[in-house]
């Protein structure tokens, strides 16, 4: 509908910005910051503005630009969204500002302002580079504009170049402001992600050779009609002795690795607790809000409709896998002594329910429309559950990222009675941990049920296990909230300072979006339900 | 009235919108905060009062105002609220109640820092229970369910600084939790069953005939109905909430909150949560298929029988009338009819109804056994309620919603009524609780004590003036007719006998006998507030009355008068329901108002057998205390000399805490424990050992390298060279050296010759 190339114009800006960041002496810390912010606005503009205009009764593709870029190899330049792309747009562009707004001033920055007592063994592991605010907005920008290309590319190849091109960003981010373990979390995280993606980068070539195409939407019309699997049939039948089933298993089981690892799947979890612990406050709430979701955007938009067929054959596997993330990791979470590390087995959790609904809708059912409400109410459940968690981890993360910068440390036992001293503070976290636990009238509630509604009567004994889940949710967060804020105020909590307005006004949005979203879901399902419906209708067989 | 019906929101609303405004408030608004509470709290008292008004004159009406809440699919996810007698007579006790304590917490909070925050999570939690009350769709219900969860975890941790009470909070809303869990499984099933969650709607709500009908017919994996299913998880959510076994644990701990706040969750609110789920799905707990329909259509038996009388209204107002569940209770005997179709007794009660029923029952007893032997004067309370809620859970069982409801009712008035005469005791006795360290008070506390006197007289079922025997003798009846067992009305009896017991002994210990304060040092570690501050304020308002310090004094008016308006209530309101006149019953039951008493023998039988156990446990209390009561504060109860080791049992609640604390809480924290070694050593370990391979691979590689493909080449290298070396030795351009070669040459070629020719 537009002339103009809003989806080019959106990955662009934050590169430019990046780029223009990047060129200045590191003196300039401000002029940094407010750039970056800047160039935020403008690329959150360009978001609102494709929220704007995007037509909701429709779930095709829009904004559609499409040149070719390797013709011999069939790669295009190809670029649109449809509901489901432009909610994961849309937390891009909020969160992003967020975890910059977030990083405002380094630790050693604090400490030497404010003359606050934090924990020497920190200060003395911290970097040189600290300090360089440049660099360190130059690299969020270049983040964002990887995500934004991840989000909106329909090209396989020109896909995986933003898909990858995030890991370098944060690779660094991590790396060069990061905590004290910071080395070793940022290769972990950077080696385990780049193993997922090179199975899935082989997988995808497999896909290739038999097809002779990259394009996503090409290739789910091919893997809805059923044409994939007799291609596999015909091309590759008899590759190292391997029926066409089992190796189109093989692959499917490759690209699975790779979005497994991304979200990530229990049991290829573990580079996820570290590097959220690791990371600097905003970068965590980056990788949590919208990182993770590329891997629950990768099930939905590459294996859900190009491997229908495997993900039915696999089933049971996957729910179990899908039940293990959610209950385990809700477990492990209890057992944390970290507030970080705690947040971020939260955050497993959390994508667990994701998980759970993307699994459950491939199952088998026949055409009988009930089956398509229960889906459409799964997937729906499952954006939402994306949007709202990369609103409330965020928020937690950013909360906790506080308290650390207060108090010099994170541990559970490290505090008590701060509601006292800090109640405004205590208030907007615990509002913010209640949306995490999934209260009634906040936002977590709404995608939780969708998920359960869609799943229950899909899987009943997975939603049965996984219900497991909500009540050790239940008892991690609220020991957080009886350890860290309740009882008596220990001594060296008498000086921890309350919110200061530009911090309540920081995270104010969040907090928002979390009540306005928890009673008025409407406002999210409207724009996807469509898009939902379309993908429902091409998982019939 | 339709405006009415449209506008039912503004009920919950008007609270939340007071919890909202004083949230945003800063602390010095205190007055501000808790006007704006009792403010809309009395406007909602009478917004109900109109309702209730409204339903008057068409009992049997379910007014429906359902609206589109998202798109899901091709479909719309609807909520709606609904006005029928048993939303009614809720919504007014709930305000009713709610605005008397309210008031009351004026006074009783009076010297509280949070003053503000405490009106702000009162007012969120009366409107949690009233959105609760009026809610036409479960997963509405579901969702005002848990902010009353909330709200009461906000509320019994307010003194945030007690750990005690920090820790009571995160029990109470974790136990009640597991109990939301099932529940929200059972939701779950019923909304894939029955395809919608509006429990009226026109004739397609999941209470509504063709949904029951529908959900009946078809079985589980292990042979037991859907419906029966569903309605069993949906209990689950009742037991958690209203405090039963085996969930019962949090309730008395709750007691850690401030006074108002248990009188808001024992009577008004939190307890009475699940008691009415039970009411309100009542048509799906009570649903079962007749035993000999086989045909594809099989007739359906709701209790007794539920008909459609009348069709659907307008788009937005769909009044239907279904004739809801139960008859009056002298009608009850009518069940045998239904018998006669299939003669078993048994098959007359739903599997559901009897789960309710044996759960009431083994409560009723449980909980008043525990309370003999507790010596806090809220915790004999708590484990009262728990008991009492027990007897809803038998009248809903065995009698129907009018029994359970009625019940609750007046259970909430008199409740109320002692919680907050408890609470006036606490603040007239400088926070003390333990109820050895008190009595005699009913000199120096006469209008606290007349009106718990009330109050325990309504809730020991006194003969006649009391409400509180009135509806319990009901509950009594209806389980004494009750088919499958007799046994829930003997638990019952002995519960009921108990009751009268022990409330008789906290009577005695708090108003009665000589002031056993003196000579003890005060509790400071129950001071439920910053000791520091609560003190300084005590000490001078104690000073400037001029008493002593230590004396007990009664409250200001803010506290008694509220006292005695609910004191008044526990008495008058038994006027609605004797047996006499049961208008109480037909108007919940849905009929018209007219009434034709019906006393039969029975019914005076099972009255005055619950009066004779009323009478009899007050006297045997009295009895047993006025002569054997201890002296001071130190002396054993006498009931412990009597059976030390049976006291001792009731005293630590049957130790049913340390049993969870041994077992599922063990066994979470050894899950946990599992996970976290399953992360931190099996797959960490694993992932550890891909890159260990990886590295010793390398390793391999680059021993490999340097030592086969560098040094080889090297040592390639180093070997042409002296080679080179030693070849270049031949030719260093000296002629004397080539002479003397070439003359060693001749001389060898001289000796082969010679040696050759010989």
């Amino acid at each position: 509908m537009n002339s103009l190339p809003l989806l080019t114009l959106l990955t662009l800006t934050p590169l430019v910005g990046a780029a223009v960041i990047a060129g200045l002496d590191p003196k300039h810390r401000s002029l940094a910051r407010g750039l970056g912010l800047f160039f935020n606005l403008l690329a959150f503009s360009l978001a609102a503005t494709l929220w704007a205009n995007f037509n909701v009764a429709s779930g095709e593709l829009q904004f559609v630009e499409r040149h070719d870029w390797i013709p011999s190899v069939g790669v295009q330049y190809f670029l649109g969204v449809d509901g489901m792309g432009l909610l994961m747009v849309l937390l891009t562009a909020l969160i992003v500002p967020f975890g910059l707004l977030a990083s405002g001033r380094s630790r050693r920055e604090e400490a030497q302002t404010s003359g606050t007592k934090i924990d020497q063994s920190l200060l003395t592991s911290a970097p040189t580079e600290q300090l360089n605010a440049p660099a360190f907005v130059s690299l969020l920008l270049f983040l964002q504009a990887g995500l934004f290309g991840a989000f909106t590319a329909l090209n396989f190849i020109h896909w995986f170049v933003f898909y990858e091109l995030t890991l370098v960003p944060a690779y660094f981010l991590i790396k060069l402001w990061g905590g004290s373990q910071r080395s070793s979390a940022a290769n972990q995280f950077f080696i385990y992600t780049m193993v997922g993606s090179v199975t899935l980068l082989l997988s995808m070539l497999a896909v290739y050779l038999v097809t002779g195409s990259f394009d996503l939407i090409a290739l789910a019309e091919k893997g809805r009609t059923g044409e994939l699997a007799s291609l596999f049939n015909v091309r590759i039948a008899g590759w190292y002795g391997l029926s066409p089933r089992t190796l189109a298993l093989v692959i499917f089981f490759g690209a699975f690795l790779g979005f497994a690892v991304k979200v990530p799947v229990w049991p290829f979890h573990t580079w996820l607790p570290a590097t959220y612990a690791e990371a600097p406050t905003g970068v965590s709430m980056v990788l949590t809000g919208v990182m993770s979701k590329m891997g629950v955007y990768g099930f939905l938009r590459i294996l859900l409709p190009i491997f229908p067929n495997e993900m039915q054959i696999m089933l049971t596997p996957l729910l179990w896998l899908a039940v293990a993330t959610i209950v385990f990791s809700a477990w492990a979470a209890m057992m944390q002594r970290d507030l970080k590390r705690i947040v971020a087995y939260s955050s497993i959790n959390h994508l667990g329910y994701c998980l759970l609904g993307v699994f459950a809708v491939a199952s088998f059912t026949g055409s009988d429309p009930k089956w398509t409400t229960e889906k459409t109410a799964a997937l729906n459940g499952v954006l939402l559950q994306m949007f709202n968690h990369g609103i409330t981890a965020a928020a937690l993360f950013y909360f906790v990222g506080l308290i650390e910068q207060r108090a010099g440390r994170r541990g559970l036992g490290d505090f008590g009675g701060l509601r006292k001293v800090a109640p405004v503070f205590c208030g907007l976290m615990g509002i913010a941990m209640f949306a995490s636990l999934g209260l009634p009238g906040l936002n977590g509630f709404i995608g939780e049920f969708l998920i359960f509604k869609g799943v229950f009567p899909l899987a009943k004994w997975a939603a049965a296990f996984s219900v497991i889940g909500l009540l050790v949710t239940a008892i991690f967060l609220l020991t957080i909230l009886q350890r860290v804020w309740s009882g008596p105020l220990a001594e060296q909590g008498k000086a921890f300072p309350d919110l200061t307005m530009k911090e309540r006004l920081i995270v104010l949005p969040a907090i928002a979006l979390m009540f306005v979203l928890g009673v008025w879901p409407q406002l999210i399902l409207g724009a996807i339900n469509n898009t939902v419906l379309q993908m429902v209708e091409g998982l019939k067989l | 009235m339709p405006w009415l019906i449209q506008n039912l929101w503004l009920i919950p609303a008007l609270p939340l919108l007071a919890a909202g405004l004083s949230a945003l408030m800063k602390r010095p608004s205190r007055a501000a905060s808790a006007s704006l509470a009792i403010g809309s709290m009395a406007l909602a008292f009478f917004l109900s009062c109109a309702a209730f008004v409204k339903t008057l004159a068409d009992p049997a009406a379910h007014f429906t105002h359902n609206f589109d809440w998202f798109v899901l699919g091709e479909t719309t996810f609807r909520l709606g609220w609904v006005l029928d007698p048993l939303t009614a007579a809720m919504l007014v006790m709930i305000t009713f109640v709610g605005l008397l304590i309210f008031i009351f917490s004026v006074g009783y909070m009076a010297h509280d820092d949070n003053f503000t925050r405490f009106f702000c999570f009162l007012s969120l939690f009366a409107a949690a229970m009233l959105g609760l009350v009026i809610a036409n769709n479960l997963l509405l219900l579901f969702m005002c369910w848990e902010l009353v969860g909330l709200a009461s975890y906000l509320l019994i941790g307010f003194w945030y600084q007690k750990p005690s009470a920090a820790a009571a909070a995160k029990k109470a809303f974790i136990t009640t939790r597991i109990g939301d869990v099932f529940f929200f499984l059972g939701i779950l099933w019923l909304s894939s069953e029955a395809g919608t969650l509006l429990f009226y709607d026109g004739g397609a709500g999941c209470l509504e005939q063709s949904a029951l009908a529908k959900l009946v017919v078809q079985s589980t994996w292990i042979g037991m109905g859907v419906s029966t299913a569903i309605a069993l998880l949906i209990f689950c959510g009742a037991i958690g909430k209203s405090g039963q076994v085996p969930l019962h644990v949090w309730l008395p701990d709750a007691m850690e909150g401030p006074t108002p706040v248990s009188a808001l969750i024992h009577a008004a609110t939190m307890v009475a949560a699940g008691v009415f789920l039970v009411a309100r799905v009542y048509p799906l707990m009570a649903v079962m298929p007749e035993a000999n329909a086989q045909g594809p259509m099989p007739k359906v038996q709701v209790a007794m029988a539920t008909q459609i009388e009348g069709g659907a209204g307008t788009e937005t107002n769909r009044v239907v009338k279904v004739a809801t569940n139960v008859p009056p209770l002298p009608e009850g005997e009518g069940r045998g009819e239904g018998e006669g179709t299939h003669g078993k007794h048994l098959a007359s009660v739903s599997t559901a109804l009897q789960a309710v029923t044996w759960i009431g029952a083994i409560t009723a007893l449980f909980a008043a056994l525990i309370a003999v032997a507790q010596t806090d004067i809220k915790r004999i309370l708590a484990y009262s309620t728990v008991s009492q809620l027990g007897f809803m859970f038998i009248g809903l069982g065995t009698g129907g919603v009018a029994v359970g409801i009625f019940h609750l009712l007046t259970h909430a008035f008199f409740k109320a009524l002692l919680f907050l005469g408890s609470g006036s005791v606490i603040h007239g006795c400088h926070e003390e609780q333990d109820i050895r360290r008190m009595g005699g008070l009913r000199k120096l506390m006469p209008v606290t004590f007349a009106t718990y006197a009330i109050g325990m007289l309504a809730l020991a079922g006194f003969p006649l003036l009391f409400s509180g025997f009135w509806s319990k003798d009901e509950i009594l009846h209806a389980a004494w007719l009750w088919q499958p067992s007799k046994w829930p009305f003997l638990l019952g009896l002995c519960g009921a006998f108990l009751t009268a017991f022990y409330m008789t002994r906290q009577m005695w210990f708090v108003f009665f006998g000589t002031n056993r304060s003196a000579g003890v040092p005060a509790r400071s570690n129950s001071e439920p507030m910053d000791a520091s501050d609560l003190q300084d304020t005590h000490g001078t308002s104690h000073a400037s009355a001029g008493g002593d310090a230590r004396t007990p004094h009664e409250s200001p008016p803010v506290m008694t008068v509220p006292l005695g308006i609910l004191a008044a209530c526990a008495v008058f309101l038994s006027v609605f329901g004797t047996p006499a006149w049961p208008w109480f019953h037909s108007y919940l039951s849905g009929h018209a108002p007219h009434i034709a008493p019906s006393i039969e023998v029975g019914t005076l039988l099972v009255m005055l057998v619950s009066a004779i156990i009323s009478v009899g446990g007050i006297w045997l209390g009295w009895n047993f205390y006025s002569r054997r009561g201890p002296k001071t504060a130190e002396e054993p109860d006498p009931l412990e000399k009597l059976q030390p080791d049976v006291f001792a049992t009731l005293r630590g609640k049957f130790f049913i805490d340390e049993l969870y604390q041994m077992s599922v809480i063990a066994w979470n924290a050894a899950c946990a424990r599992a996970s976290r070694w399953l992360d931190d050593v099996v797959w960490d370990g694993a992932v550890r050992a891909v890159s260990l391979v990886a590295l010793g691979l390398s390793w391999v590689n680059r021993l490999i390298d340097e030592f086969v493909v560098n040094l080889g080449f090297d040592q390639g290298c180093g070997g042409l060279r002296l080679g080179a070396r030693l070849l270049s030795l031949w030719q260093n351009g000296q002629v004397q050296r080539y002479l003397r070669f070439i003359a060693l040459g001749l001389v060898l070629l001289g000796v082969i010759f010679i040696w050759g020719c010989k």
